[in-house]
This record gives structure tokens, C-alpha cells and sequence, in this order.
């Protein structure tokens, strides 16, 4: 029998970006929110101290950050005609565990979709006809546009102190930019990073190609930085320990460098750590929650009770939850109904590894250095030759060079032996990469659901992720891979190494976590979970935050966008729901 | 043959099963406390003191023989003659045997690592596609038990009852590509899986901050030019084409780090 506990406004299940986010928002209504994590507290003091966290091995390799399988993990198959198996370790994505989430490991390239890909659905059928999407293809429009979420995008960006160079402010291309970008209100908060010798080799290379090189966008402090909630950060040391780590310099964005100094102080915001979500709680109507259940690290179960609950957690353990609580209808992908688990998605990236003459030294870096260009994202290149949808950009990083995972080696290079310690002598310090981040259709083929077989430490089904990437983005990313590979050469390196994306997709080695969909947004409650400002459709006082909301995958990092939804959630919350609560929008 | 050591091994002396779930309540120390208080012990094993006493050995044990924790002396002359050749060296060259690797794989296989904590391990067990990654039901630390007794009994068979590290280096080679290669199987013994953990624990040992008893002298990190985790580059990121000057450090700082027993 669970344990029934005082009733709180607000409960947010998870302690990550988007749930700093609302609850620094709902908090200044007044309201009382508690906030639910499965993981461990965390602070950048003592937890993330230069003394201990550049650690390859405990974080990076063996994952201390992270979601640990043992505790909460997913089956996985290729195609629904396949038997899922349990992914019993992490591979090819890493979400977070702890206060900070998968805030606290990343890289902090924060990106914005391109105003197109918010109507993907509609604008590849007006440019280039409706036959030119497969049928199998489940792409849509987000229900909300790029010029309603601009001011979002902004306030998520001087939260995070995002060290760029604006390429659009108003209309108006500026030199140094990305001219391809969506218009800006301003300029970024922070001027971009130093370049490293690689994104120098980069920039030039792309320009004799005629491209249109730019900075990337960083949550990495180029200066100095106070935000607008007064919390102060420290210049960026390009120590290159960024990605899988926390960062001890204050430097990173993440919640614990942004806002938890200001939430944390608020008498009417608590929360609580080693706390598993198991469920919503749904009153006999079926159409109202009345809170959640939860495990404490001991297997007490707990009832939360609260007017409203708000999904925080990771992509697919919000979609986890929907499908346990019997929020939305499942999926069906035989008869294509029903909603919750559609149009899951990832990413589909490859990269050029060039090997140079010039000493490089790759470990002076940051999460977010990097030179980048946008010619082949989303529609900002005629795609009626190709014959595919969507695109990414092609970028050379400097994230570190960290010797166990960063190392790379010229083709045809045994993988051990005095040969392959002979080549790792000679090219650590004289070799790059260039990479491509392509984004992925949504597809009937593609989805969530529970696994008939599979359980998890309480007994409940585990998540099935059934999918593969479409042909769509295997010619996609072909096609970007060349076009790095172009770049590559005009470096006039030593030797590259091409290595393409092919399927079938694996679970095994790592491409990134930047999983979306399977909870989508939209204005139609046949094809969306949550309407365009995150609430549930059939469950009012339920909203559900992050890339699960995701129609569809884009050419970009998700982090931007997720940070610009959690705050436009959170306007209409404040401003909206609390005066008058029930559907945002009418069905 | 010797008796190895048992699965009850040293850290699990320190540590419970189950301690991180407790532990991790908020009233309790965080899971990075206890991942210090490893280390600490980890530091604490390498000086040696500690691991006298969880090991039971005797007064008289000779401390510069006491260098395992999980391996049996016959694994471990397998260890030693199998990183040897994954990374080989000598004393101007070092490569995984002078960096210390045994010692490194000696100790992860002892650890949570060894034991799979963070796994999954739910049945039912099935194969399953490539796709789908690792369904072995083996911890590492029992797949190296299994798989070391395997291929030292294959070699046995094969070459007149010598063991895998009493072959000359060129068939020791040929036994590792054949390894990699998937041509020696062992039934039921998933020994190319066994490969790929082994020679991913190589590079990890050879490149791994030295506290964790590989890396030795920085071998690894001087081999390929990385100065180690260094906190500031403000100044140098700018400066293209240069050498970085400052000497190599480790977590520990410069010192020798009683990698050694």
C-alpha cells in the first residue's frame, strides 16, 4: 500500500533542464512544486571538482553519469517481425541519471531549428509536391511555428550564456554568421569561442568551397557571464572534458550552473532524489491525475498527490510513463491509429577523419567548439535532384582529446599490435574530424511501446523501441558524407577516412542521444499526444516536456529546442492554464 | 593449477551488495562520495596495506609478489602474454606489460565492472541479432575466467600441453587474430567476445589515468602526446602549431602513483 504524501501544487517528474526550467517559472506563481528524481543529488561542488572529474575511464568509458540498465532500461528490435531484446548496457545513446540530467553531460551545442522544419509536412508538400514524402513516412508540422518560439529560444539562450555570432538578427544577414538561421530578436549573449587549430583548418577549407562557415553555438562561456537570474559563470578553460562530464569551472551551461542556485532557495520548491516514477495516477473519469506513484531507493511506494503533474524525464521514459498510466491510446502501426509511442526518431550521423601534417593538439577544446556550415540542413538546399527529405550540418569539433575514446587512426590501421601503436604515436596530435548530424523522418515502422516479455526492477514491462533508419536518411546521410568528405580533402590532409552511416541501425556503438518523439505535439489529437503547448490532450492537467513532443527529428542538437518548449510550456501554464484550468486547446 | 581467488572480492568487503541503492537516499552519502571512497580504497589496495588484509594473506607474503586480486597465477600469465602482444614494448618503449595493464585489467575485474552492476541481467538470455549488442549472460569477470581456461585448454591440446603464454610470440599473434577473427571457437564459450573486452580493457589500461594501476610512468599518455587532464589552456589554445610544454600530470598530480605493489 503506497504511502500517501502531503499534497504539492506541482509535481514534476524529473530534475533535469526542462524541469528547472518550469519549476523557476511556476515557482514565481506562487504555486508549491516538488520535483521527483530517479538519480542521485548532485552539485558542481563537490561532485564535479577538477580534482576528480576529468576522469575518462569512470565517466566517460564506464558511464558514472549515466542511466544505469540494471535500475531502467529498454528492449530494442530493428522491425516489428523481430523478438526484442533488453539493451543490457548502454550503447548507442546515454541519457543522464541525477539532479541535472543529461544537463550535466552535455556537450552544450544549442542549436535552433530552421523556421521550415516546424512545418516540415506542409512545406516539403508545397515546394516539391505531395507525392514526394512515402507513404510510409509520418512526418507532420509541430503545431507551433519558429516566430512563436523565437522569444522562448531567447530566453533559453541568455539563461545559458550561448557564446555565437548571430547570422540573421531581423531579416538582416550579418557577416560571420549562419545566414541560413531562423531571424533573431539579438545578438547571443557571448562572443564565440577561440577557434582550435582544426575549426581553423575547417573554416578555410569550407570557404575555398564557397560555403558559408560560422562559429557554433555554445553553452561553453567564451567570458565571464552573469545571467538574468543573476547567477554568475566562469570563463571556459578549454580543458576538453565537457561531454560525459560535469564541468568544475562553473563554465558549462547546465540546471546547477543556471538556475538551481536561485530555485533552490525558494520556500516553495522541494525535491526529492532516488525517486522512480512509476505511474500516473488517473481519477475514474480516466480524464484527470490526481499525482503519481513513486519507489523511494528502498521499494517503498509513495502516492504523490497533485493538481498537476508534469512529465520532465528523459525522451522515452516520459513515453514510458504515458504508456504505463494508459495515457493516449498506443500506437498501432498495422492500422496506423492511435497516438502514444508514434513517430519515435533519432538521428543519423557519419564522419571524415582527416590526418594532417599540422600539430593539432586535440585535447585543448570544449564541448561546443566548433565550426560549422548549414548549406545541406533542413530545405536550405533544393532537394528535387536528391529525391530525399531533411538534412544536417557538417561540422568539425574540438570537444577534447581524451585518449581512450578520442584517438583516431588512418584507415587500414590494425586495431592492436606494434602497428597500431605506431599509428596512435603519430596521429593523436595530427588528426581530425569532421561530422555530419543529420536528422531522421518519422516512420510508421518506427515506434514505442511495452515489451510482452521484459521486466524492470518493479516488475513493470520495459519500453520496446522497434526501429531503423528509413532509406530516406540513409541517402540523406550519404549524400552530407560526401559533401564533408569534399571539405575534408580540401584540407589537403595526409589521408581521411570516410565512415559512413549504413544500416541497419544499432544499439551497440555510441551516435548520440538525441531521441525524440513517441509523446508528439500537434494540433490534431489522431496524430499527437500533446496539443501545442504541451498538455495532454486527453489528460488536461498532465503536460509532458522535452524531444518526446518532437514530431519528427531535425539537422541539429535538440537541447535548444527542448530548453525554448520548456519555457513556452511554462508561459502558457502561467499565463493561461492557471487562470482558467482545462484544455488549452478545444479538440 | 592454482586455486583463483574467489568472487568475493575486495571491494565487496568494503561495499555490500546494494549499497549504492541505499546509500544514494538523500539522507545518505551521493553515489559519487561512494565512487571516492572506491578510489580511495583502489589508492589505498595499490599501496598495499589493505589488500593484505582482505586477501588474508599471511605476514610473511612477500609485498612485491601481491600484485593480484582476481586473477589466478595461470590467468595471470595469460593476461601478461596476451596485452604483451595487443600493445607490445620493451623498457625504452613501454607498452602494456611495462605500463602495467595486467594490473589494471586485475583490479577492474575485481570492481563493479567485473561484476556488471550497471547491467541489465534479466532473463530470458537470447542471442539475438548484431544489432541488438551484447546478450552474453557472463559478467566480464566470469567471461575472462571462462574464456582464458578455454583458450589455454585449446592451446594445451594444440601444442603439446603448452599453455597460451609459454607459446613463441608468433603463434601467440596468431592465436589472438584468430580470436578476432571468430576462426577459434570454443563451444560454449563465447571466446570472441572474450577478444574484444580484452583488447578493449588493453587500450583502456594502457591509456587510463595511472591511478587506476595501468598507464604506468604515463606510458601511455607520453606515447601518443597527451598531457594529461590539465585544467587551464587558456593562453595555449591560441597558439597554433606549438608544442604544449608542461609536463604530463595525472589526478594525482605528478608523482609516482604506487601503481605498483
Amino acid at each position: 500500500m503506497a504511502t500517501r504524501m502531503k499534497p504539492v501544487d506541482v509535481v514534476l517528474v524529473g530534475f533535469g533542464w526542462t524541469a528547472s526550467i518550469i519549476a523557476q517559472e511556476l515557482t514565481e506563481e506562487g504555486l508549491q512544486v516538488l520535483a521527483l528524481e530517479r538519480g542521485a543529488d548532485r552539485a558542481t561542488v563537490p561532485d564535479f571538482a577538477t580534482t576528480h572529474i576529468q576522469d575518462e575511464l569512470k565517466y566517460a568509458v564506464r558511464g558514472g553519469l549515466f542511466q544505469a540498465p540494471v535500475r531502467e532500461t529498454m528492449s530494442f528490435r530493428n522491425t516489428s517481425d523481430q523478438v526484442a531484446l533488453p539493451m543490457r548496457r548502454l550503447g548507442s545513446f546515454r541519457p543522464g541519471a541525477g539532479v541535472g540530467g543529461a544537463g550535466v553531460h552535455w556537450n552544450g551545442q544549442t542549436w535552433r531549428f530552421l523556421p521550415d522544419d516546424f512545418v516540415m509536412r506542409s512545406h516539403v508538400e508545397e515546394r516539391y509536391g505531395a507525392d514526394f514524402v512515402p507513404e510510409d513516412v509520418t512526418i507532420q508540422d509541430w503545431g507551433v511555428t519558429y516566430d512563436e518560439l523565437e522569444p522562448y529560444y531567447d530566453r533559453f539562450e541568455y539563461l545559458c550564456g550561448v557564446s555565437g555570432k548571430a547570422g540573421n538578427l531581423g531579416g538582416r544577414t550579418q557577416a560571420e554568421g549562419n545566414p541560413f538561421e531562423g531571424a533573431r530578436s539579438r545578438e547571443y549573449p557571448l562572443p564565440p569561442l577561440e577557434r582550435s587549430a582544426g575549426s581553423l583548418m575547417f573554416d578555410k577549407a569550407a570557404r575555398e568551397l564557397g560555403y558559408h562557415p560560422f562559429a557554433a553555438p555554445a553553452a561553453n562561456a567564451s567570458r565571464p557571464y552573469k545571467n538574468p537570474l543573476g547567477v554568475q559563470m566562469g570563463q571556459c578553460t578549454y580543458c576538453g572534458f565537457c561531454e560525459w562530464f560535469g564541468c568544475g569551472n562553473y563554465s558549462k551551461a547546465s540546471p546547477q550552473t543556471t538556475i538551481l542556485p536561485v530555485l533552490l532557495k525558494k520556500d516553495n520548491f522541494s525535491y526529492r532524489t532516488g525517486c522512480d516514477v512509476t505511474q500516473v495516477v488517473l481519477d475514474n473519469t480516466g480524464r484527470k491525475a490526481k499525482g503519481v506513484l513513486y519507489y523511494d531507493l528502498e521499494g517503498r511506494e509513495y502516492e504523490q498527490p497533485a493538481q498537476l503533474v508534469i512529465l520532465c524525464a528523459y525522451a522515452q521514459h516520459n513515453v514510458h510513463l504515458l504508456l504505463l498510466s494508459g495515457i493516449g491510446q498506443p500506437y498501432d502501426p498495422v492500422s496506423d491509429t492511435g497516438v502514444t509511442g508514434r513517430n519515435y526518431a533519432y538521428q543519423i550521423t557519419s564522419s571524415v577523419d582527416a590526418f594532417v601534417d599540422e600539430l593539432i593538439n586535440p585535447y585543448m577544446g570544449a564541448g561546443a567548439l566548433g565550426q560549422a556550415i548549414d548549406e545541406f540542413n533542413g530545405d536550405n538546399f533544393d532537394h528535387g535532384p536528391e529525391g530525399f527529405m531533411g538534412g544536417g550540418y557538417i561540422a568539425l569539433w574540438t570537444t577534447g582529446g581524451r585518449p581512450i575514446l578520442q584517438h583516431r587512426l588512418p584507415k587500414g590501421t590494425p586495431q592492436w599490435g606494434s602497428k597500431w601503436k605506431k599509428a596512435m604515436a603519430e596521429n593523436y596530435l595530427r588528426s581530425v574530424s569532421i561530422s555530419t548530424h543529420g536528422s531522421v523522418v518519422s516512420q510508421r515502422g518506427a515506434y514505442l511501446d511495452l515489451d510482452p516479455t521484459y521486466k524492470d526492477i518493479y516488475g513493470k514491462p520495459l519500453l520496446r523501441l522497434t526501429f531503423d533508419f528509413h532509406d530516406n536518411d540513409l541517402r540523406m546521410s550519404d549524400f552530407l558524407t560526401g559533401k564533408a568528405e569534399g571539405i575534408a580533402k580540401a584540407m589537403k590532409p595526409r589521408s581521411i577516412n570516410v565512415k559512413k552511416r549504413t544500416g541497419p541501425y544499432t544499439i551497440v556503438p555510441y551516435q548520440t542521444t538525441h531521441n525524440t518523439g513517441g509523446a508528439v505535439m500537434g494540433d490534431d489529437p489522431r496524430t499527437s499526444v500533446v496539443n501545442r503547448y504541451l498538455q495532454c490532450w486527453d489528460v488536461p492537467n498532465v503536460f509532458v516536456v522535452g524531444a518526446c513532443t518532437f514530431p519528427q527529428n531535425h539537422g541539429y542538437n535538440p537541447t535548444g529546442t527542448v530548453g525554448a518548449l520548456a519555457f513556452w510550456a511554462a508561459d502558457a501554464i502561467r499565463h493561461q492554464y492557471l487562470k482558467r484550468p482545462g484544455p488549452l486547446v478545444q479538440a | 593449477m592454482d586455486t583463483p581467488p574467489s568472487f568475493g572480492h575486495a571491494f565487496s568487503a568494503l561495499l555490500p551488495a546494494g549499497q549504492d541503492r541505499r546509500q544514494a537516499s538523500t539522507a545518505g552519502p551521493t553515489l559519487n562520495e561512494i565512487a571516492l571512497s572506491r578510489r580511495r580504497f583502489i589508492t589505498a589496495s595499490l599501496a598495499g596495506s589493505v589488500l593484505f588484509a582482505l586477501q588474508g594473506c599471511g605476514a610473511n607474503a612477500a609485498p612485491a609478489t601481491v600484485t593480484r586480486t582476481f586473477f589466478s597465477a595461470d590467468e595471470q600469465r595469460f593476461i601478461e602474454a596476451a596485452t604483451a602482444r595487443l600493445i607490445p614494448g620493451d623498457s625504452a618503449d613501454p607498452g602494456a606489460l611495462e605500463a602495467g595493464v595486467p594490473r589494471f585489467i586485475d583490479l577492474q575485474l575485481s570492481g563493479p565492472f567485473g561484476r556488471a552492476d550497471r547491467w541489465y541481467r534479466q532473463g530470458p538470455w537470447s542471442q539475438g541479432t548484431e544489432q541488438q549488442g551484447y546478450q552474453l549472460e557472463e559478467t566480464p569477470a566470469e567471461l575472462y575466467r571462462k574464456a582464458i581456461a578455454a583458450i589455454d585448454a585449446y592451446c594445451r591440446e594444440q601444442h603439446e600441453g603448452k599453455s597460451y603464454a609459454e607459446l613463441p610470440e608468433a603463434q601467440q599473434d596468431q592465436i589472438l587474430h584468430d580470436l578476432e577473427d571468430g576462426k577459434l571457437t570454443v563451444k560454449d564459450v563465447p571466446v570472441k567476445a572474450f577478444f574484444t573486452l580484452l583488447l578493449q580493457n588493453t587500450q583502456e589500461g594502457f591509456l587510463a589515468d595511472p591511478m587506476y594501476g595501468g598507464n604506468r610512468d604515463f606510458a601511455g599518455w607520453n606515447l601518443i602526446g597527451f598531457p594529461g587532464p590539465r585544467y587551464n589552456y587558456v593562453k595555449e589554445v591560441r597558439q597554433y602549431g606549438q608544442p604544449y610544454s608542461l609536463p604530463t600530470v595525472g589526478l594525482q598530480g605528478r608523482r609516482d602513483t604506487g601503481a605498483r605493489t
